[in-house]
């Protein structure tokens, strides 16, 4: 029985979208439609071999996304008309969910560079609030994760698809691994963790570790620019951390 | 009462004080000063520990004035303080963005904006009082309305709403004029 890794990613489909168009390098406003749409299935697919909780409104996009694409196969004119009386460009509502969406991203990232209370300054008798969420800087998005995460997995040999793992890899060994490794150094890169790694299956109990990591806030992950490496490092207090970490009730087996 | 005097008084006050004090407020505990000698005493009060570059600064902030710390002594502050402050991430932030540009706004206009559900990030801001229930509208259901408190002006040093960011225009929109609520209601009905 695998256990469901719940996380508390509320990133919905746009901001994959975004995601996926800021790598490209495209417009917004010209996006092309087969190749973004064929990314962001891939980006699904692998979501969900991770166990991760594809929530509906990227099935729904997915959805969109496949209609667009058709419509746009088809000549001018030969159009839904009840859809599309003026023979508009089919991916028109998208780009102004997308723009209107990007606005607001703007504006959240404009209000966490502000001089925040409890992070950047601080007021008489703040008492040293645990509870008291403030924004943090420059955390990697969880798209820019499962990015990486495909870079990895093409790496791998292709040739193990019966692979017969004799190691049973749990993600609680994995997570003490790397809590070892970082109470040694400061940070590790992204990609050193899976250097040694040689089965699909460790690359995704070592990706799995990491998130639960994050999840209970033993770990942050950093990028230095859109393109930059991504980064490990503990939080603050990693040694408060217990050496065994309880992941749910069962651990989580390699298949 | 000399102008030291009252700029002595006003500094008592403002560390001793909870919150943001109004200039209000300080007038009415300094009895026989005009608003405008507060005022203006403040400013000074503001500019001389600004220029001192010492380590608690006098900022405006949610609608009155408030000694906080100098944003670049942050590190040791925290290290004082110490504790792992909570993380606001990403998904809160934004929602909190849409709500304080937009408010007052409805659960599903979020949506429509954002493209997630935002049930647990709503619940989360109201616990944190940075958001609250400021009506209903009224449509079928008529559900709340959200705007963002006091508190929200504190946390992120904001004198009032009219200081909020400017929202970006974007440059390369081809499409055709569509007014903002347009959009709004358009992506609405969608859902």
């Amino acid at each position: 029985m695998s256990t469901r890794v719940q996380l508390e990613i509320f990133e919905g489909p746009l901001d994959l979208l975004l995601h996926l168009i800021k790598k490209n390098e495209v417009s917004i406003t010209d996006i092309p439609i087969a190749a973004i749409t064929e990314q962001y299935l891939a980006t699904l697919e692998i979501m969900q071999s991770l166990n991760l909780d594809v929530a509906g409104e990227f099935l729904v996009m997915a959805a969109t996304l496949v209609h667009i694409k058709s419509r746009m196969l088809l000549p001018p004119g030969h159009d839904n008309a009840e859809e599309d009386e003026e023979g508009n460009d089919p991916r028109e509502e998208l780009v102004r969910r997308l723009l209107e969406y990007q606005r607001f991203k703007d504006a959240a990232e404009q209000l966490g560079q502000r001089e925040v209370l409890r992070r950047d300054v601080f007021t008489r008798s703040m008492i040293p609030t645990e509870d008291i969420p403030v924004p943090t800087l420059r955390e990697v998005s969880v798209f820019e994760l499962l990015t990486a995460l495909r870079r990895v997995l093409e790496r791998l040999p292709k040739d193990n698809v019966h692979e017969v793992t004799l190691d049973k890899i749990t993600v609680r060994e994995k997570m003490t691994f790397l809590l070892d490794t970082l109470r040694v150094r400061p940070n590790v890169l992204f990609e050193s963790l899976f250097a040694e790694v040689r089965t699909r299956m460790e690359v995704v109990v070592t990706f799995l570790a990491m998130l639960e990591l994050v999840k209970v806030r033993a770990i942050r992950i950093f990028q230095d620019g859109p393109e930059g490496p991504i980064q490990i490092e503990a939080a603050a207090g990693i040694d408060e951390i217990p050496n065994e970490l309880a992941v749910d009730e069962e651990e989580q087996h390699g298949t | 009462m000399e102008r030291e005097d009252v700029k002595s008084i006003i500094e008592s006050l403002l560390f001793v004080a909870d919150g943001p004090l109004t200039l209000q407020r300080l007038q009415e505990v300094i009895d026989g000063t005009s608003k405008e000698e507060i005022r203006s005493v403040v400013t000074e009060l503001q500019e001389e520990l600004e220029s001192h570059r010492r380590g608690v600064r006098l900022v405006e902030v949610a609608g009155g004035y408030q000694m906080r710390t100098a944003k670049v002594n942050a590190d040791w502050v925290k290290k004082l303080l110490g504790g792992r402050p909570a993380r606001m991430g990403r998904a809160t932030l934004e929602t909190l963005a849409i709500i304080a540009y937009r408010q007052p706004i409805t659960k599903a206009e979020i949506e429509a904006i954002r493209g997630v559900d935002v049930d647990g990030v709503i619940s989360t801001l109201l616990d944190r009082e940075l958001i609250r229930a400021m009506a209903r509208k009224d449509v079928p259901g008529r559900p709340f309305l959200y705007g963002t408190t006091q508190q929200f002006l504190e946390l992120f040093n904001l004198k009032d709403l009219t200081h909020l960011p400017t929202l970006k225009e974007m440059e390369e929109i081809t499409l055709p004029a569509v007014s903002e609520e347009e959009i709004l209601l358009e992506s609405t009905e969608e859902r």
